[in-house]
């Protein structure tokens, strides 16, 4: 048994830990990591993200358990201060000393912190551990208890925009100092910094280039930072994030050649110039040169494991430090040679600075090959672009259509078919998965989804990046194999939702058991059973009630469930307009039922902390004067935000309330794939942000812009426009087929943007077939819609009124008691559930 | 928390000492949860009508500890009949308990006997 020591445990420790454990001639080997952080390795990565969430858990790569499961010793919270290279030997800061035949250096880098005065200053930090965040998060609230709001951060590479991301989601208002003349200089021109720097400036951060700090001053903690151009800066607190420094403290000790400027030594099979001590990740000096990316590290990882079990295994020659990242939420990436300038080459350049894009790709004078390139704002092409560069893939006839996207004639990706990719293609660079890796598992029957293939290669299981790739890749070899990919409901029904939605119309299926015995199996689950009653609903215009089973659980009891099984209960409010009445009545139940009480984001008032059998008490109040289930529980229409509009604002050209109120009135309880939001702006200044919902309408001279396949949320897109000028007839005729067409159409939980995404043709054929009509199917869609607002019923007060639906409401069949085990805890003189 | 969910130990049929009369087979829904209350218990009861069985565990989601599994949506695994908690879809076999996502934990489980139209639900203590 040879002993293998590892030291470090960060991201690439680990892989080389799971790499090795995973290994066939993995019983040759006891392992023991050595970690200094009191964590087990975590993602580092995605570290911003760390507010965010609820528990530093989850970043974890793997849980403490793992090891033991793997038969890894982990010793976290101990440092290696010494090693023996005679004896093999290495020691403790506890002066235990630990045996090995491998000993791996992992231990990767610090926070390079520049030497200006008064760096040691309290309100200094840096960026780089779980504990760095903390104690950034402890002292900026500490600030904000004070009224204090400034942050600053120390380096505009990706590194600090990453910190002052952080900075900004903490609330404090952030501004990015940057040493070079623009931003990212290791992968952005100056034309592509300006681009970002506009987007980032734009959410209220501010950002300086060309500023070298001199000192940093402040009677006890940071006050202001002063510039070497005599220029300063206010802030109450630093963040540096400037860049890293390999951690090769422990090799210079021990006598390993190390670098001038830092980083242990390593050829191309990792070993440092004592063959028994392998070196890898951001420590690892390879090639001159020190990599700061996931992708190179992992490499490392594996090339390690793979000499030490015997294997040849070598380290490519050249490290390609492509990337696509998401920054203050602008997608960047830069791939290949961004900058190449020469009689050999030509850049090709998009800047669109209204929708804050700019793309650049550099390519062969002879327009053979695509050498590198950058990109702001957009980078969906990505995937595409690297491919073509890093296989050397002929270029289209057209080269600026890369970018450009092809114009006049069929859209069509630049690439072709993903099969015509190389089988050596690396298609996942984080987990270094070749396509043919990928098309292997599957020809050879190992694997038959995507989800097979995620497990059994781990493609797209480390960034997941390369995710459309990969599933496209599989559907496409799925399908060279003669096997058709179809995207069913579940296990239960081998129908697409289209399929489906056509089946139930065709043969009038009325409920969800019929559905079952004629075209599905078994009893169902919660995947299709939702699907199954969105197109009950769709087709019927029934509601809820009549299949409550089926219903996703929040439909079957007609409320938003909460942390603690409580509900929160949401009164439709057309267009945001109450009159004081109705306004008083929401408080006084509110105050009722000692309800939290908060103003929803769609101009609605949300009343939180309702136990499930007081429900129906609170509606019949609610309903008695005069309100309306909301469908806040739904995938259903949810609002029709609009601004005041033309009544009263002194800009306002048409009555967008008025407008609003008919829209909402005239499609509430539509059910849908998804949910589904409007907005009406009374003028171009947009105040009801209707370009960010599924349909905006817009006030303009001549009448409105009707603008669709918009949201917020995680993805956020602006809504396109479909129609110009139009009156409130043919507005509310298109918004008819429109939303038809896409209930008919879409995908299970698919939202309207990618929706249209997925549409072939795009925004061009949703115009012919909503405006031009093209399919002839205008007033099929219309009268489906007319019958569906016809037919509608608020759900809740059919729910009242009925008896026997108002035993879903019973907390216990058995006693009349209610449910005693809820806790709330007090806050800002409302109340809250006990946290988890 | 950790002593709440000690409170449910899944219980076999032959086992089953005592034999609790939770309500009439149409007080329950048909093919979703409901809950009964047996001393400081929550039980779930699920009734499948496709195959006529039924199920019960206790109303205590063990991922986040809320009293909620009987308001799940219940269907079936490959086969394996499941309940899918209302908060974050973990899944539950309603056979043995297991969590079907992969994860630790699992639930109790206890059986139920129909006679004469009375549901009944069997416990050890």
């Amino acid at each position: 048994m040879k002993k293998v020591i590892v030291i470090g445990n960060g991201m690439v420790g680990y892989k080389f830990c799971e790499k090795l454990a995973s290994h066939p001639l993995r019983d040759q080997f006891e392992i023991t990591v050595f970690g200094e952080e009191s964590r087990p390795a975590y993602d580092r990565v995605h570290l911003s993200e760390y507010f965010t969430l609820d528990s530093a858990d989850k970043l974890l790569l793997a849980a403490r358990e793992w090891y033991a499961e793997n038969g890894i010793t982990l010793r976290t919270g101990e440092m290696i201060t010494d090693i023996e290279t005679e004896t093999k030997r290495v020691f403790t800061h506890k002066h235990d000393y630990f045996e090995y035949d491998y000993l791996v250096l992992a231990t990767g880098s610090s926070c390079f912190v520049p030497n200006i005065k008064g760096v040691d200053k309290p309100g200094v930090f840096i960026y780089r551990t779980i504990e760095d965040l903390d104690a950034i998060k402890d002292y900026a609230q500490k600030l904000k208890h004070e009224g204090k709001y400034k942050a600053s951060v120390l380096g505009g590479g990706l590194l600090g925009l990453e910190a002052a991301n952080a900075a900004k989601e903490l609330g404090m208002q952030t501004e990015v100092i940057e040493f070079a003349p623009r931003l990212m200089p290791r992968q952005l021109d100056k034309a592509a910094s300006n681009m970002l720097q506009t987007k980032i400036e734009s959410l209220g951060m501010k950002i300086h280039l060309g500023k070298n700090s001199q000192e940093i001053v402040g009677e006890g903690g940071i006050e202001k930072i002063n510039f070497t151009d005599e220029t300063s800066l206010y802030t109450d607190m630093l963040i540096i994030s400037a860049g890293i420094r390999p951690r090769d403290e422990l090799a210079v000790k021990s006598g390993l050649k190390t670098g001038e400027r830092g980083g242990v030594y390593v050829n191309n099979k990792m070993e440092t110039s004592d063959p028994a001590i392998y070196a890898i990740g951001e420590v690892a000096l390879y090639n001159n040169g020190i990599y700061g990316l996931v992708a190179p590290g992992y490499e490392m990882a594996g090339v390690a494991v793979d000499q030490i079990t015997g294997g040849e295994k070598l380290m490519s020659p050249s490290i390609d430090m492509s990337t696509q990242l998401k920054l203050v939420g602008t997608e960047v990436a830069s791939f290949g040679d961004p900058f190449i300038e020469n009689d050999e080459v030509t850049a090709i350049v998009y800047e669109n600075k209204q929708r804050g894009v700019y793309k650049r790709i550099n390519i062969a004078k002879d327009g053979s090959k695509l050498l590198g390139g950058i990109m702001v704002g957009d980078s969906s092409d990505y995937n595409t672009l690297f491919q073509l560069y890093i296989n050397a893939m002929k270029l289209p006839e057209n080269p600026e259509d890369l970018i450009l996207g092809s114009r006049g004639g069929e859209s069509k990706s630049a690439l072709g078919s993903v099969l015509d990719l190389p089988d050596t293609a690396q298609i996942c660079s984080c987990e270094a998965v070749s396509k043919g890796t990928i098309c292997d598992s599957i020809t050879s029957g190992a694997c038959c989804s995507f989800k097979d293939v995620v497990k059994s290669t781990k493609a797209s299981s480390s960034c997941g990046g390369c995710k459309p790739m990969v599933t496209d890749l599989v559907k496409e070899t799925l399908k060279s194999m003669g096997q058709e990919v179809k995207e069913t409901i579940c296990e239960h029904f081998e129908y697409s939702r289209q399929e489906m939605y056509d089946l139930v119309k065709l043969h009038s299926i009325m409920d969800f058991d019929e559905a079952l015995d004629r075209h599905g199996k078994g009893h169902g689950c919660e995947t299709c059973k939702p699907v199954l009653a969105s197109i009950f609903a769709s087709i019927y215009m029934e509601t809820a009630n009549r299949q409550a089973p089926i219903q996703d659980s929040n439909d079957r009891f007609l409320a938003n469930i909460q942390r603690n099984g409580t509900y929160s209960v949401v009164p439709r409010v057309p267009g945001g307009e109450i009159t004081p009445e109705k306004l008083m009545v929401l408080g006084q139940v509110a105050k009722k039922y000692d309800l939290y009480t908060k103003i929803t984001g769609g101009q609605r008032i949300d009343l939180f902390g309702a136990q499930l059998h007081e429900l129906p008490m609170i509606w019949k109040e609610l309903i008695d004067a005069g309100f309306e289930s909301g469908h806040a529980y739904g995938k259903s229409l949810r609002t029709v935000k609009s601004c005041v509009g033309s009544t009263w604002c002194r800009y306002g050209l048409h009555d967008s309330v008025s407008f609003a109120i008919r829209i909402e009135e005239r499609y509430k309880g539509l059910r849908s794939p998804h949910k589904l939001k409007g907005g009406v702006s009374g003028c171009i200044r947009e105040c009801a942000e209707a370009r960010g919902k599924d349909f905006g309408v817009i006030a303009v001279e001549g009448g409105w812009n009707l603008f669709v396949c918009g949201n917020g949320g995680a993805t956020p897109k602006h809504a396109i426009l479909l129609a110009e000028k139009l009156d409130d007839e043919t507005c509310i005729k298109y918004l008819d087929r429109f939303l038809v067409y896409y209930i008919r159409t879409a995908a299970p939980l698919q939202r309207t943007a990618p929706w249209l995404d997925k549409l072939e043709g795009g925004i061009e054929y949703l115009k012919k077939v909503i405006v031009e009509d093209s399919l002839g199917i205008g007033e099929e869609l219309e009268a489906e819609m007319e019958e569906l607002v016809q037919r509608y019923a608020c759900e809740w007060k059919e729910a009242i009124e009925d008896p026997q639906m108002m035993k879903r409401f019973k907390p216990f069949v058995n006693s009349d008691e209610t449910d005693e085990s809820l806790v709330f805890v007090p806050m800002r003189d409302q109340k809250m559930p006990r946290p988890w | 928390m950790e002593e709440l969910l000690k409170n449910y130990q899944s219980v076999a049929e032959e086992h089953a000492i005592h034999w609790i009369k939770v309500g009439q087979t149409d007080d329950f829904p048909e093919n979703a949860g409901a809950c009964v209350k047996y001393n400081a218990k929550q039980i779930a009861v699920y009734h499948f009508t496709r195959t006529n069985s039924w199920y019960a565990c206790q109303n205590l989601c063990p991922h986040k500890m809320e009293m909620v599994l009987s308001r799940g949506m219940t269907g079936d695994s490959q086969g394996i009949p499941k309940v899918a908690c209302p908060l974050h879809k973990k899944t539950f076999s309603l056979e043995d308990g297991s969590n079907l996502n992969g994860e630790e934990y699992s639930i109790a489980t206890y059986p139920v006997r129909i006679q004469e139209g009375n549901v009944y639900i069997g416990f050890a203590d």
